[in-house]
Parts: C-alpha cells; structure tokens; sequence
C-alpha cells in the first residue's frame, strides 16, 4: 500500500513543477504566433522595422523556449517516476497523444526554431517566413495534443478499462480526440497563450514608451499586440464559458466545487459570487448570491440545475458500494484471468471499479471484506475536491480574465486613436499588467487540477492510488533538488529577460552583420 | 479466422514496436548521443571562447531538434510499453531524476551561455553542457546495462510495481562499463561532427578525440561481451500465447547461465550486430584518417545499430527482467499496449517519421558548410 505522505509530497512535486513549467508555455504559444503576424507585416511591406520587431520579440522568446523546454521534460519524466501506477494503468490510451505529439508537433517547432534563429541569411524571406509559421503551428499542435491527453484525465472517453490486462485501453481514437473538453480546453489555452504574449509584448513596449526610448518600434509592436489580443481575450472568454458548460456535464464534482454548491436546490438556482467556503461543515460561513444567474451561467437556461454537494457525496456513496465488489472481482482475475465468475462479476459492477480503489484506501491491509459504513461514507466525501480552491482560484481566474478583456479593449482604441504615446498612466497601467496574465494561466491550471481531485483520471483512477512507492527520503531528496535548480533558472531567467528588455532592440540590430554563424 | 488473424497481427506488432523502440534508442544515441559529445569535448576542442563558440553553432541551429529523439523515446515507451515506461521510470528514481536534471540545464547552457559577455558567466554555462553532455549518456548506457543484468522489482496483484534494490547497485562495475560505451560512442558522434563542420583548429582537435574514443567503443565493447558470456541471463519457460492480451503475472521465467547468448546460437545471422559495431568504428577510424569526416559519422551511425542490435537480439524477447522475482519479467509479449493502441501509434509513425527524416535533413541541408572561427568572432553580438 501507498504511504499517504508520500502521496501528498507527489502531489507537491507534480503541482509545483507544472505551475512552474506553465508560465513559460503560453507565451511560447502566443508569442510564436505572433512573431509570424510581425514577420507577416514584413516580407508584405518589406518594411525594415518589422524585421527589427521580429527579430527582437524572437530573442526575448528564445529566453523563455529554453526554459519550456527544460521544464517540460520534468513533466515527460514525472508520471513514470511519480506516478508510475497511473503510467502503467492509462499508458495505453494517455501516452498516445503525448507521443504524437512529440511525432507531429515538438519535433516540428524544435527543428524549425533552429532555422528560425540560424536561417535569417541563409534561406529567403518567403522560406523564413514559412518557418516561423511553422514553429508557430508546431507549439500549438503540442499544446493541441497534450490537452488531449489532459482531457482523457478530466473525462476517459475513448477507453475502457480491461480487466484481465488491468489497465484502460484505447476503444476508439476519434472519441479519444474529440473529448468535448479537449475541444473546448484546446481554444481556451491556446488563446489564453495569445492574450499572455499580447500584454507581455504591450507592458514591455509600453515601458519603453515611457523611457521615452524606439517609440517607432514600441508604438507599432503595441498595436500589432493590442489587435492580436483583444481578440485573443474575446475568445478565452468565450471558451472558458463553453468549457464550464462541458465541465457541467462530464464534472459536476468539479462544477459544485467552482460555484460552492453544497446543497442542492430548484431552478431557477442563485450564484454564490464571493464565500467562505466551510469543507468541515459542508457549507459556506459567509456568501453574498445572486438569485437565478447560476442557472443561466452553466446549462444556458433559466430551468436548468446542476447537482450540488450532498447530491453529489449520496451518489458516491452508492457508486462506492458497487464499487467494491469490483475490485474483487479484478483481484480474482489477476490470480487467474480465466475466471468465468469473477468475469461475470467485474461486468455487473465493473462501471464502478474507480470509486472501489477510492475506498480502498481505507481498507485494513487493502482488504475490502473489512470496510465498515464509516468507510464508505469518508470515500464519499473525499469524492469532493477542495471547494475553497477551486471556488476561489476560479474567481480569481474570471476577475484577471475580465481585467485584460477591458485592458486590451482599451489598449487598442487608444492605440488605433494614437494615444498611447501620451499618455502615461495608460503606460504605467500597461507595465503593470504584466504578471496579470500569467497568474490567470496559474488560476486556470489550479481550477482544471484540483478540481479533478481525488481522481487522477475522473472517476477511474484515485490520485492516492497512482503514486509510485518510494520512500519519503526519496521524494524529499527530488524536492529539494527541483528548488534549488528552478530557483535559480528563475533567477536566470529574469536577469536575462530584464537585461535584453533594457537594452532594447536598437543595440541588438544585427542588421550590418554579415553572417549568423555564431548565433550562439 | 478472422479473429486468429487479429490476435497473430499482435504479435506481430509488438514485435514491430520491439524493433521501433530500437529505432528510437538508436536515434537518441546518433542524433542527442552527437550534441552531448560535443558537450563533453567542448572545453577540449575549444581552447578559446571564440572556438568553444565555434563547436557550440555547429550543433547549434539542431540541438534542439536533435533532442526530441530523447523525447520521442520517452513518449513512445509511454504509449507503446507502459509497464516498461512505468517500472523502470520509477524504480531507476534517483538516476532518473540525475538524468533528468543534467538534461535540464542542457538547453539553458546553449541559450543562455554566450548572451553574456562575463568569462565567468560563460564559464558556468560550459560547466553545464559538459554536465549535460556525459551524465546523461553515461546514464543512457548505465541504464541498458542494469536491464542486461536484471532489475530487482516485482509487482502486486494489481501490478503496482515495487522497486527493491538500493540507488547505488544501479551503478555496479557492468553498468557502468555501459555508460563509458554509450558515452565513448557519443564522443565519437560529436567529434566526428566538429570535424566536418567546423573548422580548424577545432576540426583537428576533434578528430583526435573521436579517434580516441572509437577505440574505447571497441574495447569496452569487447569486454562487455565477453563479460555478457558468463552472465546468467533469463529464459521464458511457459507463458500465454504471444499474441494473447496479458500481464506479467501469469509465466514462469529461469535464470540460466549463457541464456543471454541462446538467440545468437539458434540464429547465428545475429553475430551481424556485433560485426556491424567493430565495422563501423574500425572503418570509421580509417575514414578519419583519410581526412573523410563526414563518411566517419555515418559509419558512427552504423556502428551505434550495431550495438543496439547486439543489446536486443541478446535480450530478445525479455525487455526488463526481474532478478527477485524472475516471472515477473517484462516481456515483448506481456508489456506492450492494446492492439488497437499500437495500430494507431504505428499509423502515425509511418505518417509523420519519413517527414521528419525529410525536414531535418532540410534544416541540415540549409546549414550546410563549415562554422568559421572568424565568422564567428565577427558575430559576437548576433541574437
């Protein structure tokens, strides 16, 4: 059996790496589509500036690609050195898309991202222009494929669990890859990444503008950025709302805990806007609510109902139940595959054969003959997430997403009338949104994540049950190590993003160079 | 019929996935195992910043999609070999995670090293590409050699896999012997690159050291053989049918002396593997010599098949065997995915792989020709 400390130290590790890995993605994602609109606007009007712009907006993101890439192969690494159960269990169906992704997507932007720092003066424009196109299609094909397989986590469609082979397997690719969430999740992210680059491009101009430093280039990167991401923010918004309609359906553990839901209640049914959440006592100690607009948010009418909380842990009650004759059914068959009856009995129970393992952990020496009510009862409650968590990383996820939404509305009508170069406190406002983007993404993540919780694959697989047995020595030894070693790629990072921003694009213009030999 | 007709395609594609993973190991030892070399030789080669720069913009405009080899290969294994992925990611933990975070500042070093003009700065950054470059091969090999030898874990009725040995068994004298084959291998592969595409003094530097090492590979090479003959290998005494749906708790496995050697007495066409290896270097020691560089990387090329050959027909059809629980062992048969998964993943693997093949050649093609040490010193403050 799993030591729950170690549990919980995986679940540090896996969270904090993938925060981390997830600040430097979506400004790869936004950034590299937007260096091809910039190069776009120069090989169209052979305009130099342009390729000023370009090649500036790219160095600041090979800075950040580095990282991404270095932070993404923890990621690859981690669900076979931490989570080796889960590897094993869903491999068959969750490591396909990871690997087409590498096929398809990664080796595409690897290989061109290369050509698209060393090409400048060895391939035309129209074949560099291409390739920049190319490593913008191949990141977002990447983000493509690993929120596929994120989905598969979020809501199993496309697999089946065996329970000879004791594992999920692949039953259909299309349901696979046209998950409803994937679907959804995919044009959020991505335009999520958008709007990150968008304001990351804007603030940094918008400093120089107030250096009063390349005002050409500031003013005409501000614009380029402020008309990408005003439509970039319309979009995640309107995907995000999407996505929560999908969540209402394949999630409504994670739905009850966005909104704090805990009892159940007719249409048309009120949103709570702020609260306390109180898990303990399965309410909230303070909450102001808005009556009717909850409906109206999440199925779209004014009839609609979403169950809440005690509706939710009563049918994990009864789902835990059949879940445990299940389990047994999948130990006899391990001890002999051919077992008619045991078969027999995995079909009938077999829906429930997550929510088995969930209780299991309450088991004496995992023997589910001696799991009492109590069990069965604290299983059930453990099938909530952490309300506060998700109610609150979720708000504040919306509120940044609403703030940039007005922001870059604003950034652009005062960019189209000229203003932003007068105006300062538009400028100050502008440098200071920069972290405002990313922590949304943090937000977002937290939300998707936690609200998943207590399953690694939504009613399949419990997280407790995923982790790979070390010992605690172990977890604290790779924990330690990963601190150490992203604090100072944070350090790093920051040093060198400041020092390239500070020195602007002007001291960087290779423009007299002959030859890009040594790019590096 | 038609379902007898399924169940041998299985097997057939295990065995195809068997030999796609070959591939890719292969892939990462030539393509990654190349820029790593260059890593671990960089403070040799280059004996000024301005020629360290010159080996560093050779491999330069490819290291990045040189390394999603090694990214592939952990993906492929995860979707096409799940137990294997999972059991060895895990038991192997602390030398993953050695792994992992020599790999890690490996992109850093190249991106970040010369943005600063401080020595001191760049002398950091080299430390981490030399890091990057022999820990992660000396692991690469390291690795192969504790599956030679047999990994002690064993699985529970669910198959939760359960890893009993200590961290430091896994660098026993074999294993590490491994790691300086794959590490003098890759050596070779990025001393024979620096010889062709760069030029002197950091070409002639790095001839020497791939002559160097092309000579350890053959005789470390011919230890380790010679050290598998007396090895105790595993036998696959009864089991499911290979082509059945299975786990790997359901067959009886013996440890038995010369076993690892019963593939190349039944089929003795195998000894080409071993062949392939001392061809390869030797040849490409002669091609060095006759100032052929370019010829002298891809017989690299051949002789890193031939130890992946000789490694695999070895093994065959055991992927991981268990020393403490011997019928534990992951198999070809007993550890792959689903038909249907490996259907797919072959699908778009023929699909995508020739493409790759094609745009990485084109990027090499692109920058074809010689890094010179004054264009590059004219480029000091190029991106």
């Amino acid at each position: 059996m799993v030591n729950d400390l170690v549990v919980d130290l995986s679940r540090l590790q896996f969270a904090s790496t993938a925060l981390y890995h997830f600040l430097f993605v979506p400004l790869t994602l936004g950034l590299t589509v937007l260096l091809a609109v910039m190069e776009t606007v120069y090989v169209t009007t052979g305009r130099e500036i342009y390729r000023q712009m370009t090649q500036f907006w790219t160095k600041l993101l090979l800075i950040n690609f580095a990282l991404g890439v270095a932070t993404g192969l923890t990621m690859e690494f981690q669900f076979g050195t931490n989570w080796s159960y889960y590897s094993s269990f869903v491999g068959d169906t969750f490591g396909a898309p990871l690997a087409i992704e590498g096929l398809m997507a990664f080796f595409m932007e690897s290989t061109f991202i290369g050509l698209m720092v060393f090409g400048w003066d060895r391939l035309t424009k129209a074949q560099h222009l291409i390739v920049t196109y190319l490593v913008a299609l191949g990141s977002n094909f990447s983000a493509l494929w690993i929120l596929v397989a994120n989905s598969f986590m979020q809501h199993p469609q496309g697999a089946e669990f065996n329970p000879v082979t004791m594992r999920m397997e692949l039953t259909s690719f299309a349901d696979l890859f046209f998950n409803p969430d994937a679907q959804a999740k995919f044009v959020h992210t991505v335009l999520a990444g958008y709007v990150t680059a968008a304001i990351f491009v804007c603030s940094v101009s918008a400093w120089y503008l107030l250096q009063r430093r390349h005002i050409d280039f500031a003013r005409r990167s501000f614009r380029v950025a402020a008309v990408f991401g005003v439509l970039g923010s319309a979009g995640v918004l309107t995907l995000g709302d999407a996505l929560g309609y999908v969540g209402a359906h394949v999630q409504p553990t994670k739905l009850a805990a966005m909104e704090a839901l805990w009892k159940s209640e007719p249409a048309p049914m009120s949103f709570t806007a702020i609260a306390l959440p109180n898990q303990a006592e399965q309410r909230n100690d303070f909450a102001i609510t808005v009556p009717a607009l909850l409906s109206l948010l999440v199925t779209h009418s004014w009839s609609g109902t979403v169950p809440a909380i005690d509706e939710l842990e009563g049918r994990a009650r009864e789902r835990v139940r059949n879940g445990i004759p299940a389990v047994q059914a999948m130990e006899k068959l391990s001890a002999n595959p051919q077992d008619a009856a045991a078969l027999a009995q995995f079909k009938a129970h077999g829906a429930d054969v997550g929510y088995g393992f969930l209780v299991q952990r309450y088991a004496p020496g995992g023997d589910l003959t001696k799991v009492t009510d109590a069990d069965i009862a604290q299983a059930a409650r453990d099938a909530i997430p952490e309300v506060w968590i998700v109610f609150w990383s979720f708000r504040l996820m919306v509120g940044f997403g609403l703030l940039m939404l007005a922001y870059m509305v604003l950034a652009t009508m005062m960019s189209l009338a000229n203003k932003v170069e007068t105006q300062r406190w538009f400028q100050w406002a502008s440098v200071l949104m920069i972290p405002v983007p990313f922590l949304a993404c943090e937000m977002g993540w937290l939300v998707a994540e936690v609200g998943r919780q207590p399953w690694s694959v939504y009613e399949m697989l419990p997280t407790w049950l995923s982790a790979s047995t070390h010992s605690v020595s172990y977890m604290v030894f790779s924990i330690s190590g990963f601190v150490l070693l992203y604090t100072i790629f944070a350090i790093v990072e920051i040093f060198l993003m400041l020092h390239f921003i500070k020195k602007g694009p002007e001291a960087h213009g290779h423009a007299g160079a002959a030859k890009l030999a040594g790019a590096y | 019929m038609e379902g007898f007709f399924a169940l041998e395609a299985y097997a057939l594609l295990k065995v195809l996935w068997w030999v796609l993973l070959g591939v890719l190991l292969t892939g990462i030892g030539v393509m990654v195992g190349m820029d790593m070399g260059v890593g671990t030789i960089l403070r040799y080669v280059g004996r000024t910043d301005v020629e360290r720069r010159v080996a560093i913009n050779v491999i330069g405009p490819h290291w990045d999609g040189n390394q999603v080899w090694f990214i592939l290969g952990g993906g492929a294994i995860f979707a096409a070999w799940p137990l294997v992925y999972a059991t060895a990611f895990s038991g192997f933990y602390i030398v993953m995670l050695v792994l992992l975070w020599s790999m890690i500042v490996r992109p850093l070093g190249f991106e970040y090293r010369s943005k600063m003009p401080s020595e001191r700065w760049r002398n950091v950054w080299d430390a981490t590409l030399f890091i990057s470059g022999c820990i992660p091969m000396v692991v690469f090999g390291a690795a192969v050699g504790n599956v030679i030898l047999g990994v002690p874990f064993n699985f529970d009725w669910r198959l939760t896999s359960y890893y009993t040995g200590s961290f430091i068994s896994l660098f026993n004298p074999f294993a590490v012997l491994c790691g300086v084959m794959s590490l003098s291998l890759a050596i070779y592969m990025g001393g024979t690159r620096l010889a062709a595409a760069a030029s002197a003094p950091v070409s002639d530097r790095a001839r020497t050291a791939a002559v160097v090492f092309a000579l350890v590979a053959v005789v470390v090479f011919s230890g380790c053989g010679f050290w598998v003959a007396t090895m105790d290998g595993f036998k696959l005494v009864s089991g499911p049918a290979a082509a059945a749906a299975q786990t790997p708790l359901h067959q009886q496995v013996v440890r038995e002396a010369g076993a690892l050697l019963a593939n190349y007495a039944k089929y003795p066409a195998l000894w080409t593997f071993p062949a392939l290896t001392y061809a390869g270097l030797i040849l490409g020691v002669l091609s060095l010599a006759a100032n052929r560089p370019a010829l002298a990387w891809w017989l690299g090329a051949l002789a890193w098949i031939g130890v992946m050959g000789t490694v695999g027909a070895a093994m065959f059809p055991f992927m991981m065997p268990s020393i403490t629980n011997p019928s534990h062992s992951l198999t070809v048969w007993n550890s792959g995915s689903s038909l249907r998964t490996l259907g797919w993943m072959t699908g778009w693997t023929l699909v995508f792989m020739p493409l790759i093949v094609w745009y990485t050649s084109w990027a090499f093609w692109v920058m074809r020709g010689k890094v010179d040490v004054k264009d590059v010193a004219a480029s000091e403050h190029a991106l």
